[in-house]
């Protein structure tokens, strides 16, 4: 499989001192959905603007295509489509007028009219960009990288703010632009964007990757398919030993009072569990079984939640 | 039968676009430029109409006036009537005006500087009382003993003749409107291009296009032309309304008017960028503009002429580019000075443009 993106040993320090990355490895294939997953300020968008060649790295290697930035920046900027995160494109500019700009700067274009009409656009063409709904905004700004017919679509938490439908609309066009062969690379903060929409994703944290993988190679490795979460009464809550030696429980964590357990086998697990909670003498206030989730495993790998404040 | 296989046709949209030239980018982000100004109603007022306003404003304010009238009391007694008498006659009767009143009221309003001069007149002959502290009072003396005496027959040894001129051409009007095509021509360079840009640079906007193919000497120049196309506008307006309103004479060639506003634009463009090539935020640039601009409001006579600071100022005062730009436009406009004799203007407006469009260029951020 051909290598769209690959970067090794990347390093960025801002002023001497605040290490916003520090050593990242990443091969992303072409035609995949690449997920750079963690919370805010944890390197991703310094990350993708080094891969997008608007930041320097401090020090590391950033190929595209089989490019450097160094020697081919051109070359990149014509096969590369790009959504910041939060451009404000001109208010006084209408819809279509801002692809035609944006598409006059490219060699080979694709049609405006055929980006609107992907994107749903069509209605708001004649409208100015001041009056657009978030949701229509987020869309536009995709557009204007659309409308590059790149190679690569790169976008930088491009559904943070936006209510569940626009969400939704924008995970559709990615992969209508994954259908094409298209390569994408995106950044963002939500597990469900992230397991629904990435072929494979990286979470980040503090400047490192610290777990790569499918979102289900991901969830497996690092908990069990399942997680069992249970509060009790009347005994000291602190007695996490006794509930690890439950069969099939990977692990265990406490969090306020409420049990969670990573188990492979709920239905070997909870029998057991009712029978400790008894011999303990105590009352079982709450249990719930679910599926494990990204969530889970980011908690897993850094102790704390992923939207954290 | 065979033509069932052929592959179908996915991607017409995309085959029938045609690829981009050289300078597509270019006259897009020109058009958009244009588009976003004509959009924005601020514009057009501080660009368009407040020159005008402002003109209008002024030019009414410093009207030509009537000559003045000055007042003078003349103390009722026997001999009053003779001397009002004496004035009628005489050629200066429109410029003064006398009040008959008794010596006490007359002290007072002279005091009060209601009247510029006391005349009384008894049998010794004619007495004034004038305050040689105040220019009109003694211009009243002059007046009025002038007019006396050659009503009463004094014969002038040489003759005389005087003209009284208030032609166009010599009005504060003619002073003002180079003035001010000079500030606009600054101001809208300073704002057009220096605030667009930190706003765009705050939007991310700037980062965006550079995410792009675009050339980033087109987006410059696409700048720089905006503003170009709208001097043309500005100066056009601003002088046929001085033409129109206020019968202001061109006497320079017009084509010469607008090659010296365009390095004004492009040069005050150039100031504009560098003053905006690091700015992070709207409010910093505003600061930065307005300190960069006000010297020059003061000091380049805009308003009144730069002559009136002290002599050592002089030759700093004629180094700013707004100077050169409105001493250039004032020699053209007002005496139709050929382009060749304002060259020395001219290199200072072009050096000031060149060398911050250079320094501007290595400081700029994108981000």
């Amino acid at each position: 499989m051909a290598v769209a993106i690959q970067c090794r040993g990347l390093r960025k320090t801002y002023d001497g001192k605040v290490e916003a990355v520090r050593g990242l490895d990443l091969t992303i294939n072409s035609g995949e959905c690449f997920g750079l997953l963690g919370p805010n300020g944890a390197g991703k968008t310094t990350t993708i603007e080094i891969l997008e060649g608007l930041l320097e790295p401090t020090s590391g290697e950033v190929e595209v295509l089989g490019r450097t930035w160094q020697s081919h920046a051109r070359e990149l900027r014509e096969w590369l489509g790009i959504s910041l995160q939060e451009t404000r494109l001109s208010e006084k500019l209408t819809v279509r007028e801002t692809l035609q700009l944006f598409s006059s700067f490219y060699r080979h274009p694709t049609s405006v009219e055929a980006v609107l009409e992907e994107l749903s656009l069509q209605d708001k063409a004649d409208a100015l960009v001041g009056k657009l709904s978030g949701g229509q905004k987020q869309r536009l700004a995709v557009a204007t990288a659309l409308v590059a017919d790149p190679k690569i679509l790169f976008l930088d938490e491009p559904t943070t703010g936006l209510d569940p439908q626009s969400r939704r609309q924008l995970w559709d066009i990615v992969r209508q632009f994954q259908q094409r062969d298209g390569t994408v690379l995106l950044t963002t903060h939500y597990m469900d964007e992230a397991e629904r929409l990435c072929d494979r994703i990286a979470i980040i944290d503090h400047g490192q990757i610290i777990a790569a993988g499918t979102p289900a190679e991901l969830i497996e490795r690092l908990t069990g398919h399942h997680v069992v979460e249970f509060a009790v009464s009347g005994q000291s809550a602190d007695n996490g030993t006794a509930w690890a030696n439950l069969p099939g429980v990977q692990s265990v964590r406490t969090d306020d009072g409420l049990f969670s357990l990573q188990v492979s086998e709920p239905h070997e697990t909870i029998p057991a569990l009712l029978a400790e909670v008894q011999k303990q003498h105590a009352q079982l206030i709450h249990l719930t079984t679910r599926q494990a989730s990204l969530e889970d495993v980011f908690v897993q790998l850094t102790g704390r939640h992923l939207r954290e404040d | 039968m065979a033509t069932i296989e052929q592959p179908p046709v996915i991607s017409a949209p995309e085959q029938a676009v045609g690829a981009n030239g050289r300078w597509a980018g270019y006259l897009r982000l020109l058009q958009m430029r244009m588009l976003e100004l004509w959009r924005e109603p601020e514009v057009i007022f501080w660009v368009f109409v407040f020159p005008l306003l402002l003109a209008l404003g002024l030019g009414i304010a410093f009207r030509d006036k009537p000559p003045d009238v000055t007042p003078i009391a003349v103390v009722a007694g026997p001999h009053a009537q003779q001397v009002v008498d004496l004035l009628q006659r005489s050629s200066e009767h429109t410029a003064i005006h006398p009040d008959v009143v008794a010596a006490s009221a007359a002290l007072d309003g002279f005091r009060l500087g209601k009247y510029a001069l006391v005349v009384t007149m008894d049998d010794s002959g004619v007495h004034f009382r004038y305050d040689p502290a105040r220019p009109e009072s003694l211009l009243a003396r002059t007046q009025v003993d002038d007019a006396l005496q050659t009503a009463a027959g004094r014969r002038n040894p040489i003759h005389t003749e005087t003209n009284a001129s208030s032609e166009p051409g010599a009005r504060y009007i003619d002073f003002l409107i180079p003035g001010l095509l000079g500030m606009n021509l600054m101001n809208s360079g300073m704002w057009g291009i220096g605030f667009a840009l930190v706003e765009m640079r705050q939007r991310k906007l700037l980062k965006r296009f550079i995410a792009t193919p675009m050339r980033r000497s087109d987006f410059l120049l696409a700048l720089v032309s905006s503003r170009l196309v709208l001097m043309i506008v500005e100066v056009g307006l601003l002088l046929l309304f001085g033409v129109l309103v206020f019968h202001v004479r061109v006497e320079g060639a017009l084509l010469s008017i607008l090659l010296i506003g365009a390095l004004g634009a492009v040069s005050f463009g150039g100031i504009g960028l560098l003053t905006a090539s690091r700015a992070q935020k709207i409010e910093s640039v505003s600061g930065l503009i307005n300190v960069v601009m006000m010297p020059m409001w003061i000091f380049s006579g805009v308003f009144f002429s730069y002559e009136r600071f002290p002599r050592v100022f002089l030759p700093a005062i004629r180094t700013l580019p707004l100077t050169a730009l409105n001493d250039a436009l004032r020699s053209v406009i007002l005496q139709g000075a050929s382009l060749d004799s304002q060259l020395g203007r001219i290199a200072i407006l072009a050096v000031w443009g060149a060398v911050s469009f250079v320094l501007a260029l290595r400081w700029f951020r994108w981000s």
